[in-house]
């Protein structure tokens, strides 16, 4: 079993822009040329219309609560070092069929032990990031007053 | 066509425990000879053989060890539990077309171990789709399916005092079981309640066993299977699902994340079968974790979405109640073989050989992970 956080690999070019983005910090989103639809995750082709061209579209980084976990051990090792943590599902606000997995985050970025007073399905949330390496920024969500 | 033309004729599996002697490969060779045995045919008869991606025995390794005729045919179905259906569904396909004439279908686990499970693999890099949530802590399969089971929670209004009789119902049938895991352990209610959360809402009780085994099932044409040893259990319908912009496990891009593959399953399997829903009498539905058994009630069309914790909280799937589900024990009581102790269930409901048998049974339904791209069978005893 490995002792760090999983992390994505970031250079598979489908999905390349999207994590360099949230380097900066931004949530972004594949749209399609052809039929403008969003998808997410990104891949290569559109299924509305088959189109393989896209631009990569930014978000607010506004989103409500789909639904939400707390894991309890048994957990990865590095997992349960971060214990209690809650996961979110997030939908996003500009298109109600994107949702995005994240940690509950505190607004001074952390992930452990964060105040759940507010949680729900429905609640605002408002994305935040964390680095976890050079290449990677894993977005997650804040819960908005 | 397909309907009724193959039929599941021999039943084998190990016994089944925390730790058990012997490589999987051992278990599984006890396991096709066991289920050749029930069947009374010979090792050479077999040329078919159908497996889970997942599994760790190859079959050459099988054929060279139980002394299997030459192979004509030989698949792999995706997906752990969604698999087990459809590897058997593939290898009836195949009988049923001619391309070969007797089938086995196993799968041999060795999961008691902690370090064996797998999503304790999980690499330092991820490449694939899980790359968009185990870095969040989302790892296991359980914290994959609370994410489903929290949601649904909230839009029908249902609780974990009502869950929990989804597991009670089938340590219930687990007592009646001497080869189930759980025969003489006990579970209230209250034990339920008390129980330490594994990924609210689901508990400890919420979740399949980790146990060592092999199972295995031989199948034949309807016409060879009259004369042979034990009744048959015809294959009535079969059919994989899988819903558009499906995400394994986490199956929450498309328009609605409630509707599953399930529901495409159902779809196509009602399609070809001679009855519906109303005229099943025993189900098995796939149930690594207790909510799979709600949702697998709703998509196969036993009850309006939303009511099946209130139908398993009233007995619906107990003995005597409108439909019996998972009658050995199923996944969190009896064994967790991906889902193959449950079609040996279903098989045995039609011979009349449970341990919790369901009387006069014509349809006995079958179903696989509620959660990945899945399958399922409709038995009858015709
Ligand atoms: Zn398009």
């Amino acid at each position: 079993m490995i002792d760090t956080i999983p992390l994505p690999f970031t250079a598979d070019p489908i999905d390349a822009p999207f994590w360099e983005a949230t380097l900066r910090s931004q949530l972004v989103v594949q749209q399609c040329a052809g039929c403008q639809a969003h998808r997410f995750p990104p891949r290569p082709m559109c299924p509305q219309c088959q189109s393989l061209d896209h631009r990569w579209r930014p978000l607010s980084g506004d989103a409500t609560v789909w639904s939400y976990t707390k894991p309890q051990p048994p957990l990865l090792p590095a997992f349960e070092l971060l214990l209690p943590y809650v996961v979110v599902l997030a939908q996003v606000a500009e298109d109600p069929h994107i949702r995005i997995i994240g940690h509950l985050m505190s607004k001074d970025g952390g992930i452990t032990g964060v105040d759940e007073a507010g949680l729900k399905i429905g609640a605002k949330l408002r994305v935040a990031f964390r680095q976890h390496a050079s290449d990677v920024s894993i977005p997650g969500w804040v819960l908005v007053d | 066509m397909f309907k009724d033309q193959t039929a599941i004729v021999g039943i084998g599996q190990t016994s089944f425990a925390k730790s058990l002697p012997g490589s999987e490969l051992e278990l599984a060779c006890q396991a096709i000879q066991l289920a050749l045995d029930d069947a009374g045919l010979k090792p050479s008869d077999v040329d078919a053989l159908g497996s889970f991606t997942m599994e760790h025995t190859p079959e050459f390794e099988v054929a060279r060890n139980v002394g299997l005729g030459e192979l004509h045919y030989f698949c792999q179905s995706p997906w752990g539990g969604g698999a087990g259906c459809g590897a058997v569904g593939q290898v009836a396909v195949a009988l049923a077309a001619g391309v070969a004439n007797v089938g086995v279908v196993w799968r041999s686990r060795k999961r008691g171990a902690r370090s064996t499970r797998v999503w304790a693999g999980v690499q330092e890099r991820i490449t694939d789709h899980w790359k968009w949530s185990r870095p969040s802590g989302l790892v296991r399969p359980a914290d994959e399916c609370a994410m489903f089971t929290q949601r649904y929670m909230h839009e029908y209004g249902v609780t974990r005092e009502q869950l929990a009789h989804v597991a009670l119902a089938q340590r219930e049938y687990a007592h009646k079981n001497p080869l189930a895991f759980m025969q003489s352990r006990s579970l209230t209610h209250q034990q339920y309640m008390d129980a330490r959360m594994i990924a609210d809402p689901l508990c400890l009780f919420d979740n399949c066993l980790e146990t060592d085994g092999a199972i295995a099932l031989v199948m034949v044409r309807a016409d060879r299977a009259k004369d042979l040893r034990q009744r048959p259990a015809f294959i009535h319908a079969f059919s994989q699902g899988l819903n558009r912009q499906h995400q394994v496990n986490t199956d929450w891009h498309g328009e609605n994340p409630l509707r599953s593959s399930s529901c495409v399953t159902a779809a196509n399997l009602w399609r070809q079968a001679d009855c519906g829903p109303n005229d099943v009498d025993v189900a098995q539905f796939y149930d690594a974790f207790s909510p799979l058994v709600w949702f697998s009630l709703e998509a196969y069309g036993f009850c309006e979405p939303g009511t099946a914790a209130q139908f398993v909280a009233e007995g619906g799937t107990r003995l005597g109640g409108r439909l019996p589900v998972n009658t050995s024990g199923g996944s969190l009581s009896e064994v967790y073989l991906h889902g193959l102790n449950l079609i040996v269930e279903a098989v045995r409901q039609v011979r009349g050989t449970s341990t919790a048998q369901v009387p006069d049974v014509d349809y006995s339904l079958v179903t696989a992970c509620d959660s990945t791209p899945n399958g399922a069978l409709l038995l009858r005893r015709k």
